[in-house]
């Protein structure tokens, strides 16, 4: 059982996606893992022929903990290779014990082996995807034949037209082809996702109703309330998140595992973020950046290409954030053991936002390396799997720098906390029209807000400062982005 | 596209996105990503799968009209 994130010291197996007698290659995933925020996908680390799985469906157990066993063909007389998720968890189980483990230990070795962890992330899944277009994961698949899903009908939004799994989801829910009621697998904890198969014309009102926002109406069916008899603080006295929420703590007993769940993630941020500013001195940067370059090349670029391909500015900002990481190293990798121990490339954490409250960072991996088009197909993908479908254990526990954006919300600057063992983490805010002097003259132009907040540990204020000019500087020819 | 068609064509894709949304009870005025706290990625989606059921190029400086049901409506009649 590897530690997948954020004060994980036990998980749940939710899935097997192998049986014995299978044969994996390394990187191949293998399992899906319950923690208290997500489920995630476990890769294998060895190739070879599983030979027992050891920990069943449903059990919960503590990280260290052996799953299965994998013989390696080439050893074909020394079987029982202790399972990929041991390999994470070795330096996971931290023998000091002195609290729950850090989420990004099983990281610690790695990243002072550069050469060993290159290897290690490159996972054969991410390029077979990647290598066959319109292909699907192995769980993808099998949630597609779950929910009776004909693969070859559903459209891929994944990088490369991959097929997600809220594509799978998606389809089952909108296929008025699917006779029977269409049933989610359980989410643990979340009491259960019966989706109800809806119309491909809903154009029907089920019902003479007060309005209900979809986000509601999904938390409410979560929750098991019944929004017909809620009183809706909207516009209109439409039905929001919060009154579903709110009527769900009014009734609290009978939806226990959501709100465990809920409450579950909630201690998790909160051990970490507590732990981040007992620990690490923060300071902070802002910068306002001129976005008139970026938005104009950004609506060139976008004029000539269809709608799938383009871009939204904060793959723009994202991709400026990353470069920039690569520009002043002392940014990008952790604290550890009193020193700063440098990310052997920029793995872009990204901080989304789940529906039902709380947030993941999963990260982009080798993000200034991409493309902006590659980067945004990957933050798509990244979205839709973080808030429908599931994360894979590398995307949780590798990120060297995270980026917070809450210019949707309408958030004009942003100081985050530092994600431990990280050193920075980068704000960006909304982008709007401000009066802004250029050679005497005042005129109206997109601005941004950005910042940093940094661990005066590792950086002092004069690189955090250069790191922002970079940004800035970068965004100023988003040509060569 | 007559308009019932237009609104046919925008429910479905919203239905995609915003799969339990309450079509129903959405005013014409609302604004679309308020109403069904759409976020920057989740209008792209709507305007990629309304771009696919039309198969009309919708640029980004259209956007705006595609703010509420009403003006989106009228947006894909207009052509």
């Amino acid at each position: 059982m590897p530690a997948l994130g954020a004060d994980m010291d036990e998980g749940t197996l939710l899935e097997w996606l192998v049986k014995p007698g299978d044969e994996i290659r390394k990187g191949d995933i293998i399992a899906v893992v319950d923690t208290s925020k997500s489920a995630i996908e476990v890769e294998s680390f060895h190739t070879g022929t599983i030979e027992r799985l050891i920990v069943g469906v449903g059990e919960t157990v503590p990280v260290g903990t052996v799953l299965a066993t994998i013989a390696e063909q080439a050893a074909a007389a020394a079987p029982a290779v202790a399972a990929a998720p041991a390999a994470a968890a070795a330096p996971a189980g931290p023998p000091e014990a002195a609290g729950p483990p850090e989420p990004q230990r099983a990281r610690k070795r790695p990243a002072r082996e550069p050469a060993a962890r290159a290897k290690q992330r490159r996972q054969p899944v991410i390029t077979s995807e990647k290598a066959q277009p319109a292909a699907a994961s192995p769980l993808v698949r099998h949630l597609a034949e779950e929910l009776r899903v004909d693969i070859a009908t559903v459209q891929g939004t994944g990088p490369g037209g991959t097929i997600t799994r809220a594509d799978v989801q998606r389809a089952a829910i909108a296929g008025a082809g699917v006779a029977e009621p269409v049933t989610l697998p359980p989410q643990p904890g979340v009491a259960v996702t019966a989706a109800q198969p809806t119309p491909a014309r809903p154009t029907v009102p089920v019902t003479a109703r007060q309005p209900v926002t979809p986000l509601a109406r999904r938390i409410a069916a979560e929750l098991g309330i019944d929004v017909s008899k809620l009183t809706g603080s909207g516009s209109r006295g439409a039905v929001r998140e919060a009154d579903v929420r709110m009527a769900a703590t009014a009734r609290a007993p009978t939806q226990a595992p959501a709100q465990e769940r809920e409450q579950a993630m909630r201690q998790a941020i909160g051990r970490l973020m507590a732990r981040s500013k007992r620990e690490i001195p923060h300071y902070y940067l802002s910068n306002t950046v001129d976005m008139t370059a970026a938005m104009d090349w950004l609506h060139q670029r976008n004029r000539e290409l269809e709608v799938t391909e383009r871009l939204v500015p904060a793959a723009l900002l994202l991709k400026a954030t990353a470069l920039a990481a690569r520009q002043v190293p002392q940014l990008n990798g952790y604290w550890e053991d009193d020193r700063f121990a440098p990310g052997d490339a920029v793995h872009l954490g990204v901080a989304i936002s789940l529906r039902g409250g709380g947030l993941l960072t999963p990260a982009i991996h080798d993000a200034a390396e991409l493309a902006p088009g590659e980067l945004m197909a990957q933050l798509r993908d990244l979205v839709n799997r973080a808030r429908g479908g599931r994360l894979r254990r590398a995307e949780l526990t590798e990120a060297t720098i995270t980026v917070t954006n809450l210019g949707d919300q309408g958030v004009e600057s942003v100081f985050g906390v530092i994600y431990p063992p990280q050193v920075a983490l980068v704000g960006i805010g909304k982008i709007i029209e401000r009066p802004v002097a250029v050679g005497g003259l005042v005129g109206a132009r997109p601005v941004v807000i950005t910042t940093l907040s940094a661990d005066h540990r590792a950086s002092d204020g004069y690189a955090g400062a250069r790191y922002l000019a970079a940004v800035s500087d970068l965004l100023q020819r988003p040509e060569e982005l | 596209m007559t308009p019932e068609q237009a609104r046919n064509v925008i429910d479905e894709a919203i239905s995609q996105i915003a799969p339990d949304a309450d079509l129903g009870s959405l005013a014409p005025d609302a604004d679309l990503r308020d109403a069904l706290e759409l976020d920057s990625l989740d209008f792209l989606n709507l305007v990629e799968s309304l771009s696919q059921r039309t198969g009309r190029r919708i640029d980004e400086d259209d956007y705006p009209q595609l703010a509420t049901m009403a003006s989106a409506v009228k947006f894909l009649t207009a052509r």
